[in-house]
């Protein structure tokens, strides 16, 4: 046994002595500081990363025998759902887990809301993890085109289309993008390699930026304290701190096992979570000629899809729309120096910055129900009142939540300062 | 004093996520009746994957009435034995001509000449039932009626100057429209609806039923491996609670020394 041991430890050396494989270990892992107040909230990064490797080793596989071409893309799909062994649950781990990377994505920025986890010194790991948002929006997105479906198609021809509201450069840049003056053959085909190699290499490399930031600066935690303030005089440990690994390591898992049992409970049981994963509509093959009575972008698209349908054409241009869509998203990288609050977390934040980002939650998730539904929902507005008369309320609603979604960020600086904040306590609670 | 406030942000933290939880299943559950282009109210399709014999009186109505001019090319009649037909079955009662056992349900008529020949080809079928939805169909195919002013005599309450002939009328007969004036809150509303007209070769209530084993046959087409997922899914989440049990004890063992 002991022999066994000391040639483990002997080939740990000689690979130490080539490669810093136990400093590494170390710095990320088993001497990794976390606070030790993690909650329900904290589960959701590991997840993410989790999801990323499950959408990389399927993409792999179904790649191996889907067809980027319009004229066998839609059927490919179908030869993998059936004829492929074990193809079916293969494309709905990917189809399954393109949701469930946003639902977790999400939960994971909501948590960043909560307690502050942007706030100096850790404005690059948050500016990294927006861009990790970006790519991943811009890798669905191309994703959405493959299978070649009526959802897919038309999906991508409003998206692209918007390109075509930009002043000046406009129609070119969306000819450029699409490779043809529709969307077609050379625009799946382009969109394909974006998806399986540019796309996925660029998420690899931000969430890689995104641990080294945060392994460089610690984690953040619910009371918005930083642990390294209180360190052991002696170890030069933080006090509120626990290694990585073992404790996070093994709570973790609980997670992963809560987050499988719901995964694959939609798998399983309904894959299409009631058109909102699967759009029923994307089970017709794409077709150039016969455009959707209503074309609305998968669920984790639909509160920018509900702002860029609530700003009007200004100048005869939707690009005013576009921009503010634009912005929706682009807003939020500058979070970090829009909070001038005393205190990180909601915990000890006032009440002004309580009511406003509940607001703001509520603006993101009733827009995003308006951007799948149409735009006549509820009804319209009755034609006696002045300027509002006759439009729809659905419209209208969207556009006043559109400028709560956007007060919360540009209203910030002031009222995160005035706002009454309860004092930070010294040590974790 | 600490503790109370602990506890309030629990509250707080809680009541948020619950909220949350609650919109988007308050906005997720209505979207879910809307029915595929039309505002005709849906009957509800009697779809049963565990039927096997209704699933084979289906896939002998798909073959029979369907198949002359949709194909399901993504389906192969082999795989018809998940619903207890053995090959020599499917080749005496389903075949026609010289499709092999393991070719796809394809057709002769090419998508290109029924455009030429109809306006527009006929869609294929292997995945409507994921498409147009279960109930939709089933509506549809109760809703036709003899109506003179269409160019084949056809019409439909579902699906308004619909294309498509009748394509189960040997069976059902040729059902008339009836409309009658109803009050309505004050108002005066038509109500339309289908009566009997010339009996076909079932009754009503045959009908209904071969209405019904076809959409099943659609659905189980459109995912011939349902059964067996549902199946699977179950044995995953009894496996997933159980590993959650020790995953759960395996924390508690490790986070005994970590003082609060």
């Amino acid at each position: 046994m002991s022999r066994i041991v000391a040639a483990g430890q002997g080939l740990v050396d000689w690979v130490d002595e080539r490669f810093p494989l136990v400093s590494t270990w170390k710095y990320h892992m088993s001497e990794y500081y976390a606070p030790k107040n993690f909650n329900f909230w904290y589960y959701f990064g590991s997840l993410a990363m989790i999801v990323l490797v499950l959408q990389i080793v399927t993409g792999i596989f179904l790649t191996m025998n889907y067809k980027p071409d319009a004229l066998t893309a839609f059927g490919s799909v179908e030869y993998i759902m059936r004829d492929v062994s074990g193809g079916w649950f293969i494309r709905y781990m990917h189809s399954t887990g393109a949701s469930m990377f946003f639902v977790v994505v999400y939960l994971h920025m909501m948590r960043a809301l909560l307690y502050g986890s942007y706030r100096k010194p850790r404005e690059l790991l948050w500016i990294f993890g927006c861009m990790i948002y970006l790519a991943l929006m811009a890798e669905a997105f191309m994703g959405y085109l493959l299978p070649w479906g009526q959802m897919s198609y038309w999906g991508a021809q409003v998206i692209v289309n918007l390109f075509s509201s930009v002043p000046f450069i406009g129609p070119e840049l969306s000819v450029w993008i699409r490779g043809d003056f529709l969307v077609s053959d050379a625009t799946l085909n382009r969109f394909f390699a974006l998806h399986v190699i540019a796309l996925p290499l660029v998420l690899v490399g931000l969430v890689f930026l995104h641990l080294v930031a945060l392994h460089e600066v610690g984690s953040n935690n619910p009371d918005g304290i930083e642990i390294k303030k209180n360190k052991d005089p002696v170890t030069g440990k933080p006090v509120d701190g626990i290694p990585f690994f073992p404790y996070y390591i093994v709570k973790d898992l609980i997670g992963i096992v809560v987050f499988f049992m719901v995964f694959f409970a939609i798998l399983f049981f309904g894959p299409e979570m009631g058109g909102y994963f699967l759009e029923y509509n994307n089970f017709l093959p794409a077709d150039p000629l016969q455009t959707p009575a209503h074309i609305a972008p998968v669920w984790y698209f639909t509160p920018f899809y509900a702002m860029l349908r609530a700003v009007p054409a200004m100048f005869g241009s939707q690009f005013a729309g576009v921009a503010v869509m634009g912005a929706g998203v682009i807003i939020l990288f500058f979070l970090p120096w829009l909070d001038r609050s005393p205190v990180k977390s909601i915990r000890y934040k006032g009440p002004i910055f309580r009511s406003a980002l509940a607001i703001f939650v509520v603006s993101f998730l009733v827009l995003g129900y308006l951007g799948v539904a149409t735009t006549d929902v509820w009804g319209k507005m009755p034609e006696i009142l002045p300027i509002i008369g006759g439009i729809e309320v659905a419209t209208i609603v969207s556009r006043v939540l559109t400028i709560a979604y956007f007060a919360f960020f540009l209203a910030m600086p002031w009222y995160s300062r005035i706002d009454k904040c309860k004092p930070e306590p010294e040590r974790l609670t | 004093m600490m503790k109370t406030a602990m506890t309030r942000n629990r509250a707080f933290a809680a009541l948020f996520s619950l909220g949350a939880m609650f919109a988007v299943f308050a906005t997720a559950v209505p979207t879910q009746a809307v029915a595929a282009g039309s505002n005709f109210p849906l009957q509800r399709a009697p779809v049963n994957l565990q039927d096997a014999v209704s699933l084979q009186r289906g896939a002998q109505l798909f073959v029979n009435y369907c198949m002359g001019c949709h194909s399901a090319n993504y389906m192969r009649f082999n795989r018809l034995t998940d619903l207890g037909l053995t090959e020599e079955q499917i080749k005496e009662y389903l075949l026609f001509g010289t499709d092999k056992v393991g070719s796809p349900m394809t057709i002769a008529m090419r998508p290109a000449d029924a455009a030429e020949w109809m306006g527009k080809a006929p869609p294929d079928m292997t995945v409507i039932a994921r498409s147009k939805r279960p109930n939709y169909i089933y509506t549809l195919l109760k809703s036709y009626y003899v109506d003179e002013s269409r160019a084949l005599g056809w019409n439909n309450l579902a699906y308004p100057n619909i294309g498509m002939p009748h394509p189960l009328w040997q069976l059902q007969g040729a059902p008339q429209l009836k409309v009658e004036e109803k009050q309505s809150h004050g108002h005066a509303v038509q109500v339309k609806s289908i009566v009997a007209g010339e009996p076909g070769l079932m009754t009503a209530v045959e009908y209904d039923r071969a209405v019904g084993d076809l959409v099943n046959y659609l659905v189980y087409m459109g995912e011939p491996w349902k059964v067996k997922s549902t199946r699977i899914g179950i044995i995953v989440m009894f496996f997933l609670s159980i590993l959650l049990v020790f995953v759960y004890l395996l924390k508690l063992e490790f986070w005994r020394d970590i003082k609060h």
